[in-house]
């Protein structure tokens, strides 16, 4: 019996008719009324959403609508991941968008729309899919960059982040034209077998290093991060919880797709392009962060660094490194909301807190936000029994399988630079504070973001702890994803042929 | 079943004790005495192993062994055995007594303290029963974390570098370590210390001797920084002179030098025969070094730190002299560090809670003000120069006579440094208690030590005896164990020389 089409994009029908109820609702509330129960309404639909994925994957794997969607284990895989984050992402704005002129309760169905978009990133097997949701996505978090609009900053951050994220984009489009061009479809399976089967035009090349170019602005990869510090600076802490990881993990998803799915053909080539991006950016990141007293900035440089980190697992070119690549994003996701929960919920919605000697005594105005956001930053710099530990472990190993050693090197070499600037906010935490320091003013911690505190500490420390889960459910994923395109591009040939040249 | 449960409740019911540390409330001395009920309970159970270790079973005792995680193949194994033994025993002995000294010392933020103490107790004994090459890396990083935290929360004025400082200087080399350890699992499938070894010891040629070599480097640069081995003691001044005297008195020594002897002699015992030559001059240099500048410090904490220095690089020179009774007494003399050193600090802690100085000139006549005190102080002194019938005695002598034979040149070399560590000791004890009553003493009127500081220091002291003339007690498990790292010495260089 044939799977109806709709069941393929439940989790995103879901969103959209959560998203524009909230939309028609919003409007007939009273003013001074509490935008509290719009929030409820978002969670909801995305808990909804994130219990559609999980339905999805007793589905038979397939494809819908003319072979442009695709569930399988890898989609659901991201579609968790994202509806857990946007829900995470949510609850540490519950408190904070209440329908006032300065904050807008829009940022709902903003989020919602945005995840419709993630979602279908992570599901889409044809270009120009790809790049329609790319835009959705982009165009909610360009919106929510600037949604703080009194002050001068924000505006600035969206604007930045429009107009670059634009010509970012363009790039992308331009891959997509290109790889019409040279194969004469853009449905992501018949790319590859057309790229397998005839000699393999020059200018194929070009579509992968465009494409890769628009991908790398998105997750924020050197040489294409220079927006990344500025953006998250000026940008609400509550939205940079959002936007330093949803869209991310969502464009590695895409990346993952495409350069496995369609362009196995061409690996030799993007192979090198992506170990320049990654050794750049581990690098870049981490000495960029070493001189930063904006924790925002910092945490937006170790982020480049992250992406890089990911970016080393793209190297290895086999199923391991997929999975390690997936389980990388699992972890960077949880650790860095969990971190922004608090930055957030400790600045404040005008970022009162700014440098890192403005966090010291965090620790002691509040043990439990202190000790959390200790936790995190432990985790980030990868300390056994957190996810970061594991999340750089499955890495490097991926690495090392494959023979890049170097890499792997400059990796671990780097992730050992990071620990200064994350030890210097930690130890900042656990300082003596003054008596009139603005930490004594941070507010107690409300329940909603206590839960989600709960859900991310649990989260990273689960995946630091019994990591065999997830890495199985990752692993699934990416069998499918080397399942799709064949035989002839299985990992084992791939990595053979690496080593002979 | 005891045997199989006992390591994992001796791990982990410190952290269980943290947890609950964590949700009491901070009234009166709760924190306090259940900290110190949780600490005995595992020194308790740290007793039991001696007592029902079965002396002269060579391999590994009361293992557990479990999957974990199941990829990468990663499982739970723990077991002791002579080496190891009595350091386990050590970190639950020092535990009470460290929570006894910070009674007072440590008065505000109680819950966090205790938290991280027991946390760091976990650890630590973690790193010594681990089996599992992935568990064994997981404790050991995780050792440097409390450590950070309790530095910059509690540092003297600079703690925030000392933690930043130390947090780093280990970090870094454990990088290597990382790689190291990934890379024997790339080669060999597997975590697990025992298989490891057998692959090993049983299949050299197949691994390129280089690469070999280079992973043996990278764990041995990591646990050195650890140790701390000359050149690489730079964290250990600030350590000392920030961190309270319960968590400095476990931070240094013993972690380093069971690390290097269980997997740089256990794992690659050809390549640790080949950098020998270096270890030991760095040993000496080390000894040498240490002594001189301990000399000239006018600060007791950094005195201590750079004695500390040059003695545990007589445990290295005992570690790569390769004889039988030059290893029985690198790991007696860890022993002995962990209880003299331990004290020392201990004793500094009660003079800085009563005079919140280290600075020897400040000091003068104290023997008079506390003769308790200074009694105590003389007897760790001479426990730490090595006079016979006292503990360090019964190390540096097995390690210097072992030693001799192969280096005799750089043993006279290291012999000097006997002497100089009584000269800086007892130099030391003749400023600071028996000079004049100098200003500070004279003005400021304090006691001597009380019930609670008694009961802290003298079962070190009696330790300090008990370990001077009964050494056989603890010989017996290590000498069994520490055969095996010496032996091989021949067979592993025959097959290198056939390889060539």
């Amino acid at each position: 019996m044939p799977v109806p089409q709709a069941y393929r994009i439940l989790p995103e029908l879901w969103l959209t008719i959560t998203g524009v109820l909230i939309m028609l609702i919003e409007p007939l509330m009273p003013r001074d009324m509490t935008r509290k129960p719009i929030g409820v309404l978002a969670l909801v639909g995305v808990l909804g959403a994130l219990l559609a994925s999980i339905w999805q994957l007793g589905l038979p794997a397939g494809t819908a609508f003319y072979g442009t969607v695709q569930t399988d284990a890898f989609s659901v895989f991201f579609h968790v991941l994202i509806c857990g984050i946007v829900l995470v992402a949510m609850l540490i704005a519950f408190d904070v968008f209440d329908g006032s002129k300065e904050r807008p309760a829009e940022y709902y169905p903003l989020v919602l729309f945005g995840a419709v978009g993630m979602c279908l990133m992570s599901s889409a097997v044809e270009l120009l899919l790809v790049f329609i949701s790319l835009e959705i996505s982009s165009i909610a978090t360009y919106i929510l960059a600037a949604i703080r609009k009194r002050s001068g900053k924000s505006p600035e951050a969206g604007l930045k982040y429009f107009l670059l994220g634009s010509f970012a984009t363009a790039f992308f489009l331009y891959g997509i034209a290109l790889t019409f061009g040279a194969t004469g479809t853009t449905n992501i399976a018949e790319v590859a077998s057309s790229l397998s089967q005839s000699p393999v035009p020059s200018f194929a090349i070009l579509a992968v290093a465009m494409i890769l170019i628009g991908i790398g602005f998105k997750v924020s990869a050197a040489p294409f991060q220079v927006w990344t510090p500025d953006v998250y600076e000026g940008a609400p802490s509550p939205v940079v919880a959002l936007m330093s990881t949803g869209p991310k993990v969502a464009a590695f998803a895409v990346l993952l797709r495409i350069l496995y799915g369609a362009y196995p053909a061409l690996h030799a080539h993007w192979l090198l392009l992506i170990w320049i991006m990654a050794a750049l950016s581990m690098t870049v990141g981490n000495l960029g962060a070493l001189r930063q007293h904006n924790v925002k900035r910092l945490l937006a440089y170790s982020s480049i660094a992250h992406a890089g980190y990911t970016l080393v697992a793209f190297t290895a070119l086999s199923n391991e490194g997929v999975a390690a690549a997936m389980f990388y994003t699992a972890t960077y996701a949880a650790m860095n909301v969990g971190a922004f929960a608090i930055i957030s919920h400790a600045g404040g919605f005008d970022d009162k807190l700014l440098s890192v000697a403005d966090y010291r005594g965090l620790a002691y105005r509040s043990p439990l936000m202190g000790g959390a956001l200790a936790f995190f930053l432990l985790s980030l710099i990868g300390i056994p029994f957190t996810g970061g530990f594991f999340g750089k472990f499955y890495v490097f190993t991926a690495a090392l399988h494959s023979g890049e050693v170097w890499l792997a090197i400059i990796g671990l070499v780097n992730s050992g630079v990071a620990a200064y600037y994350y030890l210097r906010l930690l130890t900042s935490i656990y300082g003596k504070p003054a008596d009139d320091a603005p930490v004594q003013l941070v507010p107690r911690l409300k329940s909603s973001l206590t839960i989600a505190l709960l859900l991310t500490v649990s989260a990273t420390l689960i995946l630091g702890i019994f990591p065999g889960r997830i890495l199985s459910m990752a692993q699934a994923g990416a069998a499918t994803l080397f399942n799709a395109t064949g035989s002839a591009t299985n990992p084992d040939a791939m990595s053979a042929s690496t080593l002979q040249q | 079943m005891l045997n199989d449960s006992i390591l994992t409740l001796t791990t982990f019911v410190p952290t269980a004790g943290a947890v609950v540390v964590a949700l009491l409330p901070r009234r009166g001395r709760i924190i306090q005495w259940f900290t110190l009920v949780v600490a005995l309970v595992t020194f308790g159970l740290t007793l039991q192993l001696p007592f029902h270790y079965v002396y002269g079973q060579s391999g590994f005792q009361f293992e557990v062994d479990r999957a974990w995680i199941a990829s990468p193949a990663i499982r739970y194994h723990l077991g002791v055995d002579g080496i190891s033994l009595w350091l386990v025993v050590l970190t639950g002995f020092l535990a009470p007594l460290g929570v006894l000294s910070s009674w007072n010392a440590i008065h505000h933020r109680t819950k966090e303290f205790y938290f991280f103490f027991l946390l760091q107790q976990t650890a630590m004994i973690g790193v010594f029963v681990s089996l599992d090459m992935f568990l064994y890396y997981a404790f050991w990083e995780l050792t440097l974390v409390p450590m950070a935290i309790i530095i910059s929360m509690f540092g003297r004025d600079r703690g925030t570098e000392a933690a930043i400082k130390f947090f780093v200087y280990t970090f870094l080399p454990s990088a290597l370590l990382l790689v190291g350890i990934v890379w024997l699992y790339a080669k060999t499938g597997t975590f697990d210390f025992v298989k490891l070894q057998s692959i090993l010891a049983q299949d050299t040629l197949s691994f390129p001797p280089k690469a070999l070599f280079w992973a043996s480097l990278a764990f041995l640069v990591a646990f050195a920084v650890k140790v701390p081995v000359f050149p690489l003691h730079g964290w250990l001044g600030d350590v000392f002179s920030e961190a309270p005297a319960a968590m400095a008195m476990v931070v240094a020594g013993k972690l380093g030098l069971y690390s290097i002897l269980r997997f740089n002699l256990g794992l690659f015992p050809a390549q640790a025969r080949q950098v020998a030559p270096w270890m030991i001059a760095l040993a000496v240099i080390g000894i040498l070094y240490g002594a001189l500048v301990a000399l000239v410090q006018s600060d007791m904490k950094r005195l201590v730190a750079f004695s500390t220095v040059s003695s545990l690089s007589f445990c290295i020179l005992g570690i790569f002299g390769f004889a039988v009774s030059g290893l029985d007494g690198a790991v007696y003399q860890t022993l002995n560090e962990g209880v003299s050193v331990g004290a020392l600090l201990l004793l500094l802690g009660f003079m800085y809670e009563r005079y919140g100085t280290y600075d020897i000139g400040s000091y003068g006549g104290l023997a008079k003000r506390m003769p308790y005190l200074a009694t105590l102080f003389v007897i760790t002194s001479l426990s730490l120069i090595g006079l016979p019938l006292l503990n360090g005695f019964i190390g540096e002598f097995l390690i210097l006579s072992g030693t001799f034979a192969g280096h005799v040149a750089w043993v006279c070399a290291a012999t000097a440094g006997v002497i100089l560590s009584a000269s800086y000791m007892l130099w030391m004890i003749q400023r600071v208690f028996y000079s004049d009553v100098s200003k500070m003493v004279t003005e400021l009127n304090v006691v001597d030590m009380g019930g609670r500081e008694h009961i802290a220091l003298w079962p070190m002291a009696v330790l300090m005896l008990v370990m001077g003339v009964a050494s056989p007690i603890w010989i017996r498990a290590i000498d069994g164990a520490v055969i095996k790292l010496a032996s091989p010495a021949t067979a592993p260089t025959q097959g290198m020389a056939v390889g060539q």
